[in-house]
């Protein structure tokens, strides 16, 4: 099936926050620090509220205060630490391009020209930016201190680094840059107070909830008072799951001009002001038989933070779960530098553990001769190590198959550099990739009418991956009405509520409460017909009914069929509407241990003289339970795969770390990956349920898709050279 | 944005007197360049010269010379059929650069003129010679992975970013000038300059002179020619090296050759010992990986760019093996 709301986004009909137009609208320019730690000493907004159309220019000893921020608890005391950065509250800078004005005027280039007539003078003070030269600095997150059980903490099951004294080993470091998430759409949004205690945002998010919330926790006013608009979202990956300063920075700028403000990022100020994928250091360590059987493994990470806040992601979760290896040791510690804080990106966490894992799993095979797919064959394992429990449904191995087959595996050569192309030297490499089957709380309202069409709406979002073609699908399939007869409405905080699009969460989560929305649709109209004067549905039930294209009749006796739309008639109901939560069952969820699984296969070809590199053939394949749309599903790992590409060849920020500044900040130095850099990428689905998941027996996708590409090609190129690349973006120059 | 003056004269002398006349002025052609520098801040005109109404787009021959109008898009001159004829190394080269949508605005002039890419020049908020003389070079001591190993100053090491500007120069193309004191005609090797004490100048044309064409004489070179460009993305992305490489051959004798290098200075960078080299000899990866070497004399790296010391010669063995056919 077609996506839903794909001639809107083809012919600009969609609309993105930024490009709603309200009356009276002000713009708003937000201004940056040019150092990265100090404080200011002076400002200078003069020449900026003079100029033409200016309406306000905002800062630490003007804004409006905002009400909710937490407080130290003395004014002598240091803020609390571990909170979002708290905007205009003093005079302090934590980073390079912290923002310190934002200029409101009337038109958007007479806010762009006054806010380059701000000048601010600094005390400056030494601030660390290098990753590389403060690692001694890294703690262990406050959560894994205060316990020592939480999944960050510490982690040991057999004897603790137990490679270390095995004759057959290998032991490397791995590293990656600094990522950003770079979606085509600018982060915006348009905050408009409706009356003092009333707020509506037309904003980029992930979170149409969690936005609510925040807003309402921040300025002190009832949640129903804050009203979330996000209808169609224009790529996120992890950077809409926060609420950032540009935010609130929007949200006081309308505040003070009374009026409706509209702020939209620069390309620049997306490397600063809304998170990344943190700079990590890592650490393998493994061990195995000569037969192939992994002994131990010990994986050690180091991620970046600010230092206002303290961020994690589960780095080291694969590591733990993956393998046999009856010895693992993992530790996870973040480093707090002058920098803003990180987000989730796309597979947070497990991309840049699985980057390190996979590869050392190749290192690992290279080392006893093995072929790395039949390494990881030989240490698949049928339930779960680390919590002991079986998996919900696993078919990784199936996965492997399907890909092995489609790559032509048995073409790759196990010593580097024996298959040729012309000059080029042809490789071949894999990797593998999982991430928790998540799946949350969620409630749908259904809304049948009595032209026979059904309305669903929620709260959630849809940044890209076909969320409501999916729910449409869903609900024709559990329902029996046509998906043309069906429209599901997502994007605003009117709607009943639904976690953030993030996790690859949100068709377990409110696939689910669809599932359970068409279940009661489908009870009210069986007990409408079944009470029918007309006797031929006489003793129906939903489960002696068939529904199908609309219509219902008794599987028994097919011939006589009512419309949905005449049920309602004959009930004279203009309408017949419900409204279901689906809540994930958790004793489920203790009995069993449920990941979703991907395995990505590389064909690259590497110039030997010149170095540069082509991958040329790429086959994903996953375990995701039920495909639901094969489209949007395809689209998703065809998408990952290209932001794997990303990951292992082209993509890394630089920074000055004399003036902790990127020199890397707009899309024509930061590369993301084009065309010319994808290959055709096949996606391959096991397609079987997991119905333990959930009634639909899907699994996440949108995670997996990238996880383990970037090792896949890594290891590929190792295959072509016999040049193993530790630290990423792998680019020509590490190759000649 | 800072306000500015727009106006399109549809008379090259009228583009000409203005722009002359006042020094906060400047032409604007397919403003791929430009705006972004305005958008920027990095540059500050008072007032756009748009040239885009004057005659200057026709591609023809002209006196054993192929003419290119300032105004002929990038795209187009890679697609036109006389220079795929006469000049496959240009097209090959205009191909190798930007993305097509840019090609599509980009222009031939304004391609030529185009600012350097160093993040330091761009960032108003960093030190930068060339914006502004005196505030030091970020690049030296900073991040300079695509900056110059031959020809730079302690005031600047950026490099000239553009690719169509190495064919140019392999191919002794000539300037067409037209400016307040007349016409001129600049020699392609003497169009850019070398950043020396006076990084800011980026150009030997001056104020008020316009590009009216660009003449690529006639040549042996249809055949055995090669743009290699070596980058971090397959597309969209500058050079981290490039070579123009072009043989004259006989069986498997070099009469001739034509070799250019870009990413490694603030002009297209000719090859000229190297060429000579070449002369005579036999069309051998030794050969090449001669003539290589002498081209690489006196190349002086910094922190981030030494690989280029070793990616430079290697790209110009490789973009001779292409040229020749030599496997
Ligand atoms: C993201 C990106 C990637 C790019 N990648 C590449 C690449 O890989 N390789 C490459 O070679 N280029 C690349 N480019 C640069 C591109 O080629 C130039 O921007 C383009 O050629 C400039 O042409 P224009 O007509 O748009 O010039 P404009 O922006 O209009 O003008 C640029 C300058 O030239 C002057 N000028 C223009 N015409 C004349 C004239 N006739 N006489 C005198 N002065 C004139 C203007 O005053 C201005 O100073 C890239 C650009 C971008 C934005
Ligand atoms: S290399 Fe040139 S352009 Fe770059 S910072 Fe130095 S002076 Fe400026």
């Amino acid at each position: 099936m077609d996506r839903v709301d794909g001639r809107l986004k083809v012919t600009g009909a969609a609309k993105y926050s930024a490009e709603y137009e309200l009356p009276n609208m002000a713009h708003a320019v937000l201004v940056g620090s040019t150092i990265a730690k100090g404080s200011i000493k002076s400002l200078d907004t003069k020449r900026a509220e003079n100029a033409p159309g200016v309406l306000a220019v905002l800062h630490y000893q003007n804004a409006p205060k905002v009400p909710g921020y937490a407080q130290a608890a003395h004014p002598t005391e240091p803020k609390p630490v571990g909170q979002p950065l708290q905007l205009f509250i003093d005079n302090q800078i934590h980073f390079n391009d912290h923002p310190i004005a934002v200029v409101v005027a009337d038109t958007l280039e007479r806010a762009m020209y006054a806010a380059k007539l701000v000048k601010a003078q600094y005390n400056e003070e030494k601030h660390a930016t290098d990753f590389n030269r403060n690692t001694a600095k890294a703690f262990l997150p406050t959560a894994a201190k205060r316990n020592p059980k939480h999944p960050l903490g510490d982690y040991v099951r057999g004897k603790e680094d137990a490679y270390k004294i095995e004759p057959l080993k290998i032991e490397s470091e791995y590293v990656i840059p600094t990522e950003f998430h770079n979606p085509m759409e600018l982060q915006s949004i348009i905050a408009h107070w409706e009356a003092a205690d009333k707020l509506t945002v037309y904003d980029k998010t992930q979170a149409v909830m969690g936005t609510q919330n925040a807003f309402a926790k921040d300025w002190k006013i009832p949640v129903e008072n804050v009203k979330v608009i996000a209808t169609f979202v224009g790529g996120a990956f992890g950077n809409g799951l926060h609420t950032w300063p540009h935010e609130t920075a929007a949200i006081m700028a309308a505040k003070k001009v009374n009026r409706p403000v509209k702020l939209m990022l620069t390309r620049e100020q997306m490397f600063t002001m809304v998170g990344y994928r943190p700079h990590a250091w890592q650490k393998v360590g493994m061990s195995a038989t000569k037969d192939g059987k992994i002994t131990a493994i010990t994986h050690e990470a180091i991620g970046q933070t600010s230092s206002y806040e303290e961020f994690t992601e589960s780095t080291l979760q694969q590591t733990r779960m993956m393998y046999t290896s009856p010895n693992v040791t993992t530790r996870y510690r973040i480093l707090p530098l002058d920098v803003s804080t990180p987000i989730w990106m796309r597979g947070p966490g497990e991309a840049t553990g699985a980057f390190a894992l996979e590869s050392a799993l190749d290192e690992m095979a290279f080392v006893l001769g093995m072929d790395p797919l039949e390494f990881r064959l030989i240490n698949h394992t049928d339930k779960d190590p680390e919590k002991n429990l079986p998996w919900s449904t696993k078919y990784l191995k199936e996965a492997m198959q399907m890909g092995a087959e489609r790559i032509g595996w048995s073409k790759r050569q196990l010593k580097p550099g024996m298959v040729k192309n012309g000059e080029w030297l042809v490789g071949y490499g894999m990797g593998v990739g999982t991430f928790g089957a998540n799946r949350g709380r969620a409630k749908v309202k259904a809304t049948l009418h009595k032209d026979g069409t059904l309305v669903m709406q929620s709260a959630t979002t849809d940044i890209g991956p076909g969320t409501g073609t999916a729910m449409v699908q869903i609900a024709a399939q559990n329902l029996g009405l046509p998906p043309e007869k069906i429209v599901f409405e997502l994007g605003s905080s009117l709607y009943p509520p639904s976690p953030s699009q993030g996790g690859s969460a949100t068709v377990a989560t409110v696939g689910s409460a669809v599932h359970a929305a068409c279940q009661a649709l489908k009870q009210r109209l069986t007990s409408m017909v079944a009470g029918n004067a007309d006797t031929s549905f006489k003793g129906a039930t939903v489960e002696n009914l068939t529904f199908k294209d609309g219509y219902v009749s008794m599987t028994a006796s097919p011939s006589a069929r009512l419309s949905f739309a005449d049920i309602l008639k004959q009930q004279n109901l203009p309408e017949l509407e419900v409204t279901e939560e689906s809540t994930p069952d958790a004793s489920l969820r203790q009995k069993y241990s449920m990941y979703s699984y991907s395995v990505h296969f590389a064909e690259v070809q590497v110039h030997p003289l010149t170095g540069q590199i082509k991958v040329t053939n790429m086959v994903s394949c996953a375990d995701a339970g039920t495909i639901i749309n094969a489209k949007t599903a395809g689209n998703q790992m065809v998408g990952g795969a290209v932001g794997g590409i990303g990951m292992a060849l082209t993509e890394g920020a630089v920074m000055d770390h004399r003036f902790g500044r990127y020199v890397t900040k707009d899309l024509a130095e930061y590369h993301v990956p084009v065309h010319a850099d994808a290959p055709n990428i096949s996606s391959l689905f096991v397609n079987k349920p997991d119905l333990i998941n959930n009634p639909n027996g899907t699994k996440g996708i949108g995670e997996i898709a990238i996880i383990g590409v970037a090792p896949a090609i890594a290891n590929a190129i190792f295959n072509a050279t016999g040049k193993r690349i530790r630290e990423l973006p792998i680019t020509p120059d590490k190759l000649i | 944005m800072i306000q500015f003056q727009y106006v399109k004269p549809s008379k090259p002398k009228a583009a000409i007197d203005t722009v002359a006349k006042d020094q906060s002025a400047v032409f604007i052609a397919g403003g791929t360049n430009l705006v972004d520098l305005m958008k920027r801040g990095v540059m500050n005109p008072e007032k756009l010269v748009d040239i885009n109404k004057l005659p200057l787009r026709k591609i023809e021959r002209e006196n054993g010379n192929v003419r290119i109008g300032a105004l002929a898009l990038n795209g187009a001159v890679a697609e036109d059929k006389l220079v795929l004829e006469k000049h496959p190394l240009l097209a090959q080269a205009l191909n190798a650069g930007a993305s097509a949508q840019l090609r599509n605005m980009a222009t031939v002039g304004g391609n030529m003129m185009q600012r350097v890419r160093c993040p330091y020049f761009y960032d108003t908020a960093m030190p930068c010679n060339k914006r502004e003389p005196g505030t030091g070079c970020g690049a030296l001591e900073g991040y300079n992975r695509m900056h110059a190993i031959f020809g730079h100053s302690d005031k600047c090491i950026a490099v000239n970013p553009s690719d169509m500007n190495v064919a140019l120069v392999a191919l002794d193309a000539v300037v067409l000038v037209s400016g307040p004191k007349g016409d001129r005609k600049i020699p392609f090797a003497e169009f850019h300059r070398l950043p020396g004490d006076t990084p800011q100048i980026h150009t030997n044309l001056q104020q008020g002179e316009l590009i009216m064409a660009v003449d690529v004489p006639e040549n042996p070179y249809t055949k055995n020619v090669n743009y290699l460009k070596i980058r971090d993305r397959n597309s969209y992305a500058f050079a981290l090296v490039s070579v123009a490489a072009a043989l004259d051959l006989d069986g498997s004798t070099i009469k001739s050759a034509r070799l250019a290098m870009g990413g490694v200075a603030h002009k297209p960078w000719r090859l000229n010992e190297a060429e000579q080299f070449l002369a005579g000899k036999p069309a051998t990866e030794a050969t090449f990986r001669q003539a290589a070497q002498l081209a690489m004399r006196g190349a002086k790296a910094f922190e981030h760019n030494k690989f280029k010391l070793t990616l430079g010669p290697n790209t110009i063995v490789q973009a001779l093996k292409n040229a020749s056919g030599v496997a």
